[in-house]
């Protein structure tokens, strides 16, 4: 029952209630100046960015396996069963390789802070997990954000692009992305035209550092027979020589 | 007359940079990350990482190499640079945790790994190695200073410990360096297809071992001037040589990956990367192609300008996959702020100084002969004539 969200760009407007009820769930200062600033930053979890007449939201995609939950070396950022990925700000020792590692460049740091922290959207994790709306689908006055179950959410997208197949670039981003994610998008033209990066590999990122780190144990034991064999081989001689001399 | 005016420009620029230094640190530690770096949400590793970490570490690999040329493969010839390599190392791996502390948002918590596990993450694993490694390379210089307080029971008791710290030093490099490649594993459809590759963790662990070499070459340069010591003309020879096979080796499967990947065609494409990426290579194929000929190798000042151009390109390599190679996909150019440059010369400053201080007041260059005397007796005679020809 992991919760999940679906955006579908074509019935956005562009009002950003989604903006300011994020920014207020999260105690965050939300002006008109801020609501100008199309990018999401330590003050602005997920941002409404304009293209022409179109509109697309940036938000954290809750990858199912997160290259920033992976690559944190102390855990701060972990994938919950519900579907959120949380940050856990006790923990973080502020190396910043989650911002380095995602994909879709979405881990934000309060630069001008003495003892900053990372920023990301959690999905409203204090909500989802009780089967809640996040705010951000609860404000949106056009239904171009939904909260739910990833699978519902899916069967949905699908159902709008087999109703409506001209309405939509027939793909929906998220399934496969990174292995998929927790955010479903669609759109009715190809989604780097409205901002999302795409060719991103199919699988889950994480994958990658895993296929050298898998190799640990081996290069130690290895590594030490290895090591032993050749020092006893190349000092054999002396031992002889220094029995030899003892005798 | 020159040579005072030698040292008092050293001193004066010494006393600059240290200046600078302490007030970069002042703004980094006062105003935070943003007011003491270019850093941003598009580009959030600088050159704190990729110089002072990426290459600090490469740089201090000569630790690990000599030591098990020494110690492990038994090649007595090369005793005598040992321990400079040691040292080196120990002083490296210090000054990187100490560039760490400026990089990270909370340097306090630079211990969070040691409790807090996350065994998937690269970064986990190299916390792990470069504080177990930072440990042994203490113990593998503590011989010296015992030697120098005449600790003879001490001494003793690690002698009996040598060969197993010595392995766990070298497996522990060979981890952490091979890991630093794999950090950036994660980034497949971002950084640039000239150094993206799955072989990243085994090309930084060749090219590390090589850079360890190039760095003892170098130090040996360098302290035979200042203390005026010979220089080991056999040894370097010898070590410019191996150098030069070990970077015939790593450019044969650079070259072979990219072209397996297809990532040579990208040069065609416009722009920075081909430049810098020619760079690293020429600084690495050209010394490499002057250490193959027998004449070079026997020239002190060539055998100088080829290492310094192979650092360089080590270098060079390190800065482009922690920042050219990003640069793209960022969409951001990242120029480092003067204070970061600052803290990074600043480092590098007091390593240069604190080598000097311990070579001069620690049994670093001297008595390993005598030394080496009473740890294998019996074919001491032999060999040591034979370090000594080839010393000589
Ligand atoms: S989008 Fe980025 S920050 Fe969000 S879960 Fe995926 S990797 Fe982590
Ligand atoms: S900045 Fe914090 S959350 Fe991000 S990877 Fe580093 S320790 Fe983990
Ligand atoms: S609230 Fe809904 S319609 Fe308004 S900007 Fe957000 S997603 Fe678009």
């Amino acid at each position: 029952m992991a919760r999940a969200i679906l955006f579908d760009s074509t019935q956005c407007i562009g009002c950003r209630q989604c903006e300011q009820a994020c920014s207020e769930g999260k105690k965050l200062p939300y002006d008109d100046k801020i609501a100008a600033e199309e990018k999401t930053s330590a003050h602005k979890l997920t941002a409404v960015r304009t293209y022409g007449e179109r509109y697309s939201r940036k938000l954290c995609m809750h990858c199912l396996d997160p290259a920033c939950a992976s690559v944190c070396p102390v855990a701060a950022l972990q994938k919950t069963a519900a579907g959120p990925v949380v940050y856990l700000p006790e923990r973080c020792m502020g190396c910043r390789y989650c911002m380095v590692s995602c994909v879709f460049g979405v881990p934000t740091y309060e630069w001008n802070s003495r003892l900053p922290y990372v920023r990301k959207c959690d999905l409203c994790a204090d909500r989802v997990p009780k089967g809640e709306p996040t705010r951000c689908a609860e404000a949106c006055p056009t239904g171009a954000t939904i909260s739910g179950d990833r699978d519902e959410l899916i069967a949905e997208a699908r159902k709008r692009l087999a109703e409506n197949p001209e309405g939509y670039y027939p793909r929906i981003y998220g399934l496969e992305e990174a292995g998929g994610t927790s955010v479903l998008i669609l759109s009715a033209v190809p989604f780097d035209q409205i901002g999302y990066p795409v060719n991103i590999e199919k699988t889950a990122l994480p994958q990658y550092t895993w296929a050298a780190l898998k190799h640990i144990p081996d290069v130690v034991v290895m590594g030490t027979v290895l090591l032993g064999g050749i020092h006893w081989l190349t000092h054999r001689k002396e031992e002889v020589a220094r029995k030899e001399g003892r005798s | 007359m020159m040579a005072m005016a030698q040292k008092y420009f050293w001193r004066g620029l010494f006393a600059v940079i240290m200046a600078a230094g302490l007030y970069a640190t002042f703004l980094r530690f006062w105003g935070g990350l943003g007011a003491s770096t270019n850093l941003s949400d598009q580009f959030p590793w600088g050159i704190w990482i990729g110089f002072d970490v990426l290459c600090g570490v490469g740089l201090a690999a000569g630790g690990f190499t000599l030591a098990a040329t020494v110690h492990i493969f038994n090649i007595k010839s090369y005793h005598a640079v040992v321990r400079p390599a040691i040292l080196t190392a120990f002083l490296g791996y210090l000054l990187v945790v100490v560039a760490l502390m400026f990089d990270l948002g909370h340097p306090y918590r630079i211990w969070h790994p040691l409790i807090m596990w996350n065994p998937r993450s690269v970064m986990f694993e190299v916390g792990w190695c470069v504080t177990l490694y930072t440990t042994v390379l203490f113990l593998e210089f503590l011989p010296v200073v015992l030697e120098k307080f005449r600790m003879h029971t001490a001494l003793k008791i690690m002698k009996g410990v040598t060969l197993p710290i010595i392995i766990a030093g070298v497996i522990l490099s060979t981890l952490h360096q091979s890991s630093l490649g794999s950090l950036f594993l994660i980034m497949p459809d971002r950084l640039h297809p000239l150094w993206w590759t799955p072989l990243l963790p085994v090309l930084f662990f060749i090219s590390a071992v090589a850079t360890g070499l190039a760095m003892t070459i170098f130090e040996s340069w360098h302290s035979s001037k200042a203390f005026g010591r010979q220089l080991e003309y056999g040894l370097i020879c010898n070590m410019t040589r191996v150098l030069a096979v070990i970077t015939a080796v790593y450019l044969t499967m650079r070259f072979l990956d990219l072209s397996h990947r297809g990532a040579l065609a990208t040069l065609n494409e416009p722009g920075i990367e081909r430049w810098m990426f020619g760079l690293e290579i020429v600084l690495m194929a050209v010394p490499m192609l002057m250490f193959f000929r027998e004449k070079t190798r026997r020239h002190p000042l060539a055998v100088y300008l080829g290492v310094v151009m192979f650092l360089l390109g080590f270098v060079a390599n390190r800065m482009n996959v922690s920042v050219t190679g990003l640069e793209r996909a960022s969409g951001v150019t990242y120029i480092p702020k003067w204070s970061e440059v600052a803290v990074t010369l600043a480092i590098i400053a007091a390593g240069f100084a604190i080598f000097r201080l311990a070579a001069r007041y620690l049994p670093v260059f001297e008595e390993e002969r005598h030394e080496d005397q009473e740890s294998v007796p019996g074919t001491r005679i032999p060999t040591l004539q034979g370090a000594a020809a080839q010393g000589d």
